[in-house]
């Protein structure tokens, strides 16, 4: 139903545009909640950023001109996000080790069987790391994005997203191996 | 001790995102540097620990019904066989190319009734063929000893070329069952990578090359000269791009 699409002037999308768009943007819904998930760190929280960025998307898609539309998305699932991180106030403007921690959710009793404390322990501490590291984790081990892709995501320099991952990747290893005091973490 | 290269250049070589120039480069720099090759071990482990926590969140189907209405698709919804990526792109594509001859083929064989999961099924061979033993039955960078191989085994003959000035050495062949029928599958490296490009025949239509990506897992699929070209590997998908453009040259 139209009725969730606000008219906004002459950009709503046409017949046309919906195609496209359910063809071109609609199969990456899964990797848009992922990386909301992940950067929200709450389920319901990115159910809600997920639909806003689809909506943002199919509005401005009109204004989307070819390519992968992938990275398009996930840059519109990261602006969304941050905007709300901000409202919380849950995005430092530096680089900070985050202590606070947050309680696995979504672990199935079948998946937790599978993957086990593997699965627990790797989201504790996917989870620890400031929002600037957990999403070019994200964007590179669970979407699979090219640094060029990452760059065009999350605004990086292309240049500086091979050590901005050395450093999130590092900083995850302490995570994962039990060491990650603020102090080590801060020596980085 | 402390080797700066651990925290740099390591990092793009494990990710696959070096030129091919730096690449051989830290290549020589890797046989005289105890420190980066442990840290690329480290890296190796970091990584198949985050695939196998399986860590990566779908979108839940409330979400999906919500985001359909949204852009006003409700007579789709009813279409929807499942949550399945493929069986989107099928429906929505179907939408737009139903009235294109040999459509309903596609269709049949990609979403039927209980939809076949062709791209988790090739991520899957993908996998099994890393299994120690199983990467190649004829292993061989000739590509005039991978074809004839293949002669004989299949019912039709896949393209079989070596891209090893390219950045992409032909490794060996396989064959391989995808979705009931036997497939070739090329094995090619990609520095620290292995992509396979599974082929198999499918009747001329209309197929727009696809990248995708699943859980670290990227795949390419394209049509070419009546057949079915799908490279999947945990290269980036810039390296099967470039390997797919080097198929249709």
């Amino acid at each position: 139903m139209s009725h969730a699409v606000p008219k906004q002037g002459t950009n709503v999308p046409d017949e046309q545009d919906k195609l496209r768009f359910e063809m071109l943007v609609l199969p990456h819904l899964d990797a848009a909640f992922d990386l909301a998930r992940w950067l929200l760190r709450d389920r319901a929280d990115a159910e809600d950023a997920a639909q806003e960025a689809m909506l943002r998307s199919f509005r401005f898609f009109s204004g989307f001109h070819g390519g992968d539309a992938r990275p398009w998305l996930l840059q519109i699932v990261r602006n969304t996000c941050y905007s709300r991180l901000e409202k919380t106030r849950r995005v430092k403007d530096t680089i900070e080790f985050d202590e606070e921690s947050h309680a696995l959710q979504s672990a199935t009793p079948e998946a937790a069987a599978i993957a086990g404390d593997n699965r627990e322990r790797l989201t504790l501490a996917l989870e620890s790391l400031p929002t600037r590291y957990r999403e070019v984790i994200v964007l590179r081990e669970l979407e699979g994005c090219s640094y060029k892709e990452i760059a065009a995501i999350t605004s990086i320099p292309i240049g500086t997203v091979m050590s901005t991952l050395s450093r999130a990747r590092r900083q995850l290893q302490i995570a994962l191996t039990g060491s990650a005091s603020a102090r080590t973490a801060h020596e980085l | 001790m402390s080797c700066e290269r651990t925290s740099s250049v390591l990092h793009g070589y494990f990710d696959g995102e070096l030129d091919a120039a730096s690449a051989a480069d830290f290549e020589l720099h890797l046989e005289r540097c105890g420190e980066c090759v442990r840290a690329l071990a480290e890296l190796e482990s970091l990584r198949s620990s985050i695939n196998a926590a399986q860590l990566y969140h779908r979108a839940p189907d409330p979400l999906r019904r919500k985001v359909l209405a949204d852009v006003g698709s409700p007579q789709r919804l009813a279409n929807m066989p499942s949550h399945k990526p493929w069986a989107w792109l099928a429906v929505a594509a179907a939408i737009l190319l139903g009235s294109l001859a040999g459509w309903q083929f596609f269709l049949a064989n990609r979403t039927g009734a209980s939809p076949p999961v062709l791209t988790a099924e090739l991520i899957d061979a993908h996998l099994r063929s890393l299994q120690p033993g199983h990467l190649t039955d004829v292993i061989s960078s000739d590509q005039h000893t991978v074809k004839p191989w293949f002669a004989g085994k299949l019912d039709f003959s896949p393209p079989v070329r070596d891209f090893a000035d390219q950045g992409f050495p032909l490794k060996g062949g396989r064959l391989d069952i995808i979705h009931g029928r036997a497939a070739a599958a090329l094995v090619y490296g990609r520095r620290k990578h292995v992509v396979n490009v599974f082929i198999w025949p499918v009747p001329d239509k209309y197929n727009p090359v696809r990248p995708g990506s699943q859980q670290g897992y990227q795949w390419v699929e394209w049509h070419n000269a009546g057949m079915e070209f799908y490279a999947v590997s945990d290269a980036s998908s810039n390296d099967l791009e470039q390997l797919h453009r080097l198929f249709t040259e």
